[in-house]
C-alpha cells in the first residue's frame, strides 16, 4: 500500500487530528487527501465529536462509510473540527476551539461541519466528509463557498456515525465542485445491513447539466421573514440563471413552515438525550472517578464532559420524553414533522425541485451568536429537508458583502442525481 | 392494641378476613435460546467463558454502532405468542427504555413498549379447582443488559466489575393478567409455561440466569378485583422484583400473602411498593419506593424500523405442546392422568419416558415418573444425565425377574450416584453383578437343601417361633413378617413368589 504525505498548515483550526502520512491504494478516489469528521469512527484514529467527554477515545472499528473510503483508495489524512456532537451552527461550540471561516477569519465557518468546510474551502484537502443533522452540512458549505450535499435519508449506512439525531442526521460529500460531490456519493452511498435504516439504492451517476423543461418551485416562505434582503437577492438572481437555461419557475408554499424548527429542536433534543446517555465513563473516554457511588460518578462525569450547548440540548430532550409531557411535545413534534413530510410530497407532485437560499443570512462574525434562540432561528431554512428525510445540496451562488450566499436545492426521496444535476447545472452557468 | 382504637371501628368492619382473595400476576423475563445476541453476531454460549469475550461494538454500545434485530430471536418470540394463543399486530416497534446504570451499555434498554409483539393470550393450567385459564397480557421481546460481579459480595466490593457477555441476550417478557389466586397456581403456571417454552425450543431452563420474575400481589375483598371502577378500595399491592427460580416465586409469594394478611388483620394500611425477594433468607424486604421510581421516557427506537411480522407469525407451524403430548400419553401410552401429567411437564422427561416406555409403558411411566424422578430430584440431577439406553435395560432387568423391584431401585440409585460422582456409570448389568443382586434361583429336587432362598426360609422359621406360631393362630401380620425377614437374608434377591411358597411349604411342614 502506497502513502502520501499530508504537511499543510492548519491556519483556520479545520482539524482536530491530522496524520503526516495517509495510506491511499487504488480505486476511484485514489491519492485523494480527503478529510474524515470528528464524529465518524475511524479505528485506530482518535474520534471525540469534538468533546471532552471522548478525549482519547479511539474506536476498534471503522465506519461503514470509511471502509468504503478506504476501498476506493482515498487518503484520509485527518479528522475535522465540529460543534461538540454536532449541536451547533457555528463549530464555536467545539471543545478543541473555533474554527475560523477561510474566506473571512473573524467569522464563523458555520456549521455544525465547519472543520469540513474550512478544511476544502482552504484547500487543505479535496474533499471532506460532512454529517447533516438539520443543515450541518449546507450551512457551512453556504458560509464557506464550497457544495455541500446532505442524502437521501438510508442512501449512506450510519454505522459507526456517532448519533446526535438518528432519525435525522445523514453522512455526506463536501468539495469544491459539484462533479467531487458526485464522484463522492458513488462511494459512499449503497447498502448496509449494519444499518437496518439504510436503503439498496447505489449511486451511479455522471452530473448532467441539462435542465429544459425542468419545474422548480419556490417556497415564499424561503424569502420570508428573517432572510436577510442581499441574500434573497443574490438567490434569485441565481435561480432567475436556472430558469434562463431553460427550467420553469413558480412560486408555492410549505404552509408546515411554521411547525418546522420547533418540530425539529423538539425531535434532535430528545434523541441526543437518549443516545448521549452512553457517555458515563464506564467503557471509554476518561474514566469516571471509581471512588464515587455510580451514580455520582456518573454525574461528575457529564457535568464536567459535555459543553453547555450539549447539556442544554440534553436538558431539553430529556423534558420532552418526560411522563406527561411525551404527548405534548415528542408526539406532537412527530405529527407536525409528518406534516412537513406531507407538503414536500405534495409539492414533488408538481416540481422536480424545491430552490431557495441555504441559509437566511451570511456567515455570522465569531462570538456574535451569544443567545441561542437566534442560533436556532437561522437553521429554519435547512431543517424542513431532514425533518422530510429528502436530498438537499447547497450550491455557492454569489456573495453578500463580500461572504458566500449559498443556493439550495432539494429534491424528492432518491432523486440525489437530480438535484445533484441542477447544482451542476447552476455551477457550469455560473463558470461560463 | 392502644394506638390503633382510633380506627377500631373501621378494624370491626374488616376484621373477617374469610371473604378475601389473593390477586397476582407475573412478569415473566425469558432469555431466548438463539445462538446468536438480538441485535449483534455475538455468540450467546459465553456461560462458560471469560467476562466480556462475547462483545463487539454493538453489544459494548461503543459509539456509532447500531443494533440490526435477529429474526431467530423475532421467530422465536413470535412461536411464544402462538403458543400462548395471541394475536399478532399488524404492526409492532422497538422502543428506547432510558435509564442509567453501570451495566447498561447505552444508558438505554431497547425494548418494547406501546406496540409489544403479541398481545391477548391465554394459557390454560391446572388451577385449584380444575382447568384454569389465565390470561396473557402482551409478549415483547428486548436484550439482557451486562451483568455486575462485586469481587467479594455486594456489601464488601471496594469496586464493582461489568461483564458484558451477556448485554444483548435476547430476551421475552410475557406478561400476565392478575388472574392468579394463590402462590401454588403462580408456580403451576410458571411450570406450565417452562414446559411451554421448552417444547417450543426456544428456551432452556437449565441455563443459569435465563429465567426471572417480576411478581405483582395484593389480597383484595372477593369481587373487588372485577368490579367496575375498582381503583376505590384497593389495599395497595406489592411488586416483588427479580426473583430469579421457580421455587423462588412460590415463597416469595407465600411470603407476602402472610405478611399483608397479617397486615391487614393490625389493620395497617398497605401501600403499593416495590420489594426485593432475599432468596437466601424466604422473604421480601422494601426498596425504598422514591429511588424505584424511574421515569423511563420512552420512545420509539429510531435505529430500527417496525416490524411487520404477522406472515412470519402467520407461515409458523407450532409443535405438539404439552397439552397434547397429555393427551397422547393417556391414549397411546395409557399413562395414568397424574403420570401423564408430569411426564409431559418436562419436555426432557417427557422424551425420555418415550424412548423407554418400549412394549411396557405402564411399569415404565412408573419407573420414570415416580421413582427415577424422586431419585433424581434427591440428588439434585435432571434427566438429562441419564442415558435412556441404560434405563431401559435396567427396566428390561426388572421385568424378566433378574432383579427384584427393590433390586433394580438399589442399581438405579447406584448408578445415579457414580453418574453424579464421575459423569459416567457402570451398565446395569455390571452393577447388578457388582452388588450380587441377581435374583436368586430356586433350586429344586436334589440341590433344594442348598438352595438359598430354602435356607434363609428355614433360618428365619428357626429364629422368630413366636411369629411362627401366631401364623399358626391366623394372624396374617406374622406371615408378612417372616417374608420380610427372609428377604432381609437374601437381601431382596428372592423372588417374592418363591419365598411365598417355600414359606408356607416349611410351615406347613410343622403342622
Amino acid at each position: 500500500m502506497a502513502t502520501i504525505s499530508f504537511s499543510q498548515k492548519d491556519g483556520h483550526n479545520a482539524f482536530i487530528p491530522t496524520l503526516s502520512e495517509a495510506d491511499t491504494g487504488p480505486g476511484a478516489l485514489s491519492g485523494i487527501p480527503l478529510a474524515g469528521q470528528d464524529n465518524i469512527s475511524t479505528r485506530g484514529l482518535p474520534t471525540t465529536c469534538g468533546s471532552r467527554i471522548l478525549e482519547g477515545y479511539v474506536p476498534p472499528y471503522d465506519a461503514h462509510v470509511v471502509t468504503l473510503l478506504k476501498k476506493a483508495g482515498a487518503a484520509i489524512v485527518g479528522k475535522t473540527n465540529m460543534d461538540e456532537f454536532g449541536m451547533g451552527t457555528t463549530t464555536e461550540n467545539s471543545a478543541f476551539g473555533p474554527t475560523k471561516n477561510p474566506a473571512d477569519p473573524s467569522r464563523v465557518p458555520g456549521g455544525s461541519s465547519g472543520g469540513s468546510a474550512a478544511a476544502v474551502a482552504s484547500g487543505m484537502v479535496r474533499m471532506a466528509l460532512g454529517t447533516d443533522t438539520g443543515g450541518s452540512i449546507r450551512c457551512p458549505a453556504a458560509f464557506c463557498g464550497i457544495v455541500g450535499h446532505k442524502p437521501t435519508y438510508g442512501r449512506v449506512s450510519r454505522y459507526g456515525l456517532i448519533a446526535y439525531a438518528n432519525s435525522l442526521e445523514q453522512i455526506g460529500p463536501m468539495a469544491r465542485s459539484v462533479s467531487d460531490i458526485s464522484l463522492l456519493m458513488e462511494v459512499l452511498s449503497g447498502y448496509d445491513p449494519r444499518d437496518s435504516t439504510s436503503i439498496n439504492c447505489p449511486y451511479s451517476h455522471i452530473p448532467d447539466p441539462e435542465i429544459r423543461g425542468l419545474k422548480i418551485g419556490v417556497p415564499e416562505e424561503y424569502f420570508g421573514e428573517g432572510v436577510d434582503a442581499k441574500v434573497a437577492s443574490v438567490v434569485w438572481d441565481g435561480i432567475t440563471l436556472l430558469e434562463r437555461k431553460g427550467a420553469e419557475v413558480i412560486t408555492c408554499r410549505i404552509p408546515s413552515m411554521v411547525y418546522a424548527l420547533a418540530a425539529y429542536y423538539v425531535t434532535c433534543t430528545s434523541e441526543a438525550s437518549s443516545n448521549l446517555a452512553r457517555f458515563d465513563g464506564v467503557r471509554y473516554g476518561p474514566p469516571a472517578d471509581p471512588k464515587l457511588p455510580w451514580h455520582d460518578a456518573f454525574q461528575q462525569q457529564r457535568r464536567h464532559g459535555f459543553g453547555i450547548e450539549v447539556k442544554r440540548r440534553i436538558m431539553l430532550g430529556t423534558f420532552a420524553l418526560s411522563s406527561g409531557y411525551y404527548g405534548k411535545y415528542y408526539a406532537k413534534a412527530q405529527a407536525a414533522r409528518q406534516q412537513v413530510r406531507n407538503d414536500f410530497l405534495r409539492l414533488f407532485r408538481t416540481f422536480d425541485v424545491i430552490a431557495g437560499p441555504t441559509m437566511p443570512t451570511v456567515a455570522f462574525r465569531l462570538g456574535e451568536k451569544t443567545d441561542p434562540l437566534s442560533m436556532y432561528l437561522s437553521d429554519i431554512l435547512t431543517v424542513p429537508a431532514n425533518l422530510a428525510g429528502i436530498p438537499a445540496i447547497s450550491v455557492p451562488c454569489g456573495t453578500s458583502d463580500g461572504l458566500p450566499v449559498g443556493l439550495q436545492i432539494m429534491g424528492p426521496h432518491f432523486k440525489d442525481e437530480r438535484v445533484i444535476d441542477v447544482a451542476y447545472a447552476f455551477e457550469q452557468g455560473v463558470s461560463r | 392494641m392502644t394506638d390503633t382504637a382510633g380506627v377500631a371501628g373501621q378494624e370491626s368492619r374488616s376484621t373477617d378476613f374469610s371473604d378475601d382473595e389473593v390477586i397476582i400476576g407475573l412478569e415473566i423475563h425469558c432469555q431466548l435460546d438463539t445462538r446468536t445476541k438480538l441485535f449483534c453476531g455475538c455468540s450467546t454460549d459465553y456461560r462458560d467463558d471469560r467476562p466480556n469475550s462475547h462483545v463487539c461494538p454493538v453489544c459494548l454500545g461503543l459509539p456509532g454502532s447500531l443494533p440490526r434485530v435477529n429474526k431467530k430471536a423475532i421467530e422465536f418470540a413470535l412461536r411464544v405468542g402462538k403458543a400462548l394463543n395471541c394475536t399478532v399486530p399488524d404492526e409492532s416497534e422497538f422502543a428506547r427504555k432510558n435509564y442509567f446504570y453501570p451495566d447498561l451499555n447505552k444508558g438505554f434498554q431497547i425494548t418494547q413498549y406501546d406496540k409489544p409483539l403479541a398481545v391477548k393470550g391465554y394459557l390454560d393450567i391446572e388451577g385449584e379447582e380444575g382447568e384454569k385459564r389465565i390470561r396473557i397480557t402482551r409478549v415483547h421481546v428486548e436484550e439482557d443488559p451486562g451483568r455486575l460481579v462485586h469481587k467479594g459480595g455486594a456489601d464488601r466490593a471496594k469496586y464493582t466489575l461489568v461483564d458484558y457477555n451477556r448485554a444483548g441476550i435476547p430476551l421475552i417478557e410475557i406478561v400476565t393478567e392478575p388472574d392468579l389466586r394463590s402462590p401454588k397456581e403462580a408456580r403451576r403456571f410458571l411450570n406450565k409455561l417452562r414446559a411451554t417454552l421448552e417444547y417450543l425450543g426456544v428456551f432452556d431452563s437449565e441455563k443459569e440466569g435465563s429465567l426471572r420474575v417480576d411478581a405483582n400481589i395484593s389480597i383484595q375483598p372477593k369481587g373487588w378485583f372485577g368490579r367496575e371502577g375498582r381503583g376505590k378500595g384497593d389495599r395497595g399491592r406489592a411488586e416483588v422484583k427479580n426473583i430469579s427460580s421457580y421455587k423462588g416465586v412460590e415463597k416469595a409469594l407465600t411470603f407476602e400473602v402472610t405478611r399483608q394478611k397479617n397486615a391487614l388483620r393490625r389493620g395497617q394500611r398497605l401501600e403499593t411498593e416495590t420489594r426485593h425477594f432475599v432468596e437466601t433468607r424466604g422473604i421480601t424486604t422494601s426498596s425504598r419506593s422514591k429511588e424505584m421510581e424511574q421515569d423511563y421516557r420512552y420512545f420509539p427506537e429510531p435505529d430500527l424500523l417496525p416490524l411487520r411480522v404477522c406472515d412470519l407469525a402467520a407461515g409458523i407451524v407450532l409443535p405438539e405442546l404439552p397439552d397434547a403430548r397429555r393427551a397422547r400419553f393417556l391414549s397411546e401410552y395409557g399413562c395414568s392422568p397424574i403420570h401423564a401429567r408430569t411426564l409431559t411437564g418436562d419436555l426432557r422427561l417427557a422424551e425420555f419416558y418415550e424412548q423407554v416406555a418400549g412394549s411396557d409403558p405402564i411399569p415404565a411411566a412408573t419407573w420414570v415418573a415416580d421413582t427415577l424422578l424422586g431419585e433424581l430430584n434427591y440428588r439434585d440431577m435432571t434427566v438429562s444425565r441419564v442415558s435412556p439406553v441404560w434405563f431401559r435395560d435396567l427396566i428390561l432387568l426388572v421385568k424378566e425377574g433378574s432383579v427384584t423391584d427393590k433390586g433394580g431401585v438399589e442399581v438405579l440409585r447406584s448408578l445415579l450416584d457414580q453418574l453424579r460422582e464421575s459423569g459416567s456409570c457402570e451398565t446395569p448389568d455390571q452393577c447388578v453383578r457388582r452388588l450380587g443382586l441377581k435374583v436368586l434361583e430356586r433350586t429344586g429336587g436334589a440341590g433344594e437343601e442348598q438352595d438359598p432362598v430354602t435356607k434363609a426360609s428355614r433360618e428365619a422359621v428357626a429364629e422368630h417361633p413366636q411369629a411362627v406360631a401366631d401364623f399358626h393362630a391366623g394372624r396374617k401380620e406374622a406371615f408378612n413378617f417372616l417374608v420380610g425377614q427372609v428377604m432381609k437374608k437374601t437381601r431382596g434377591r428372592a423372588k417374592p413368589a418363591d419365598v411365598n411358597q417355600i414359606l408356607l411349604g416349611i410351615l406347613g411342614e410343622e403342622d
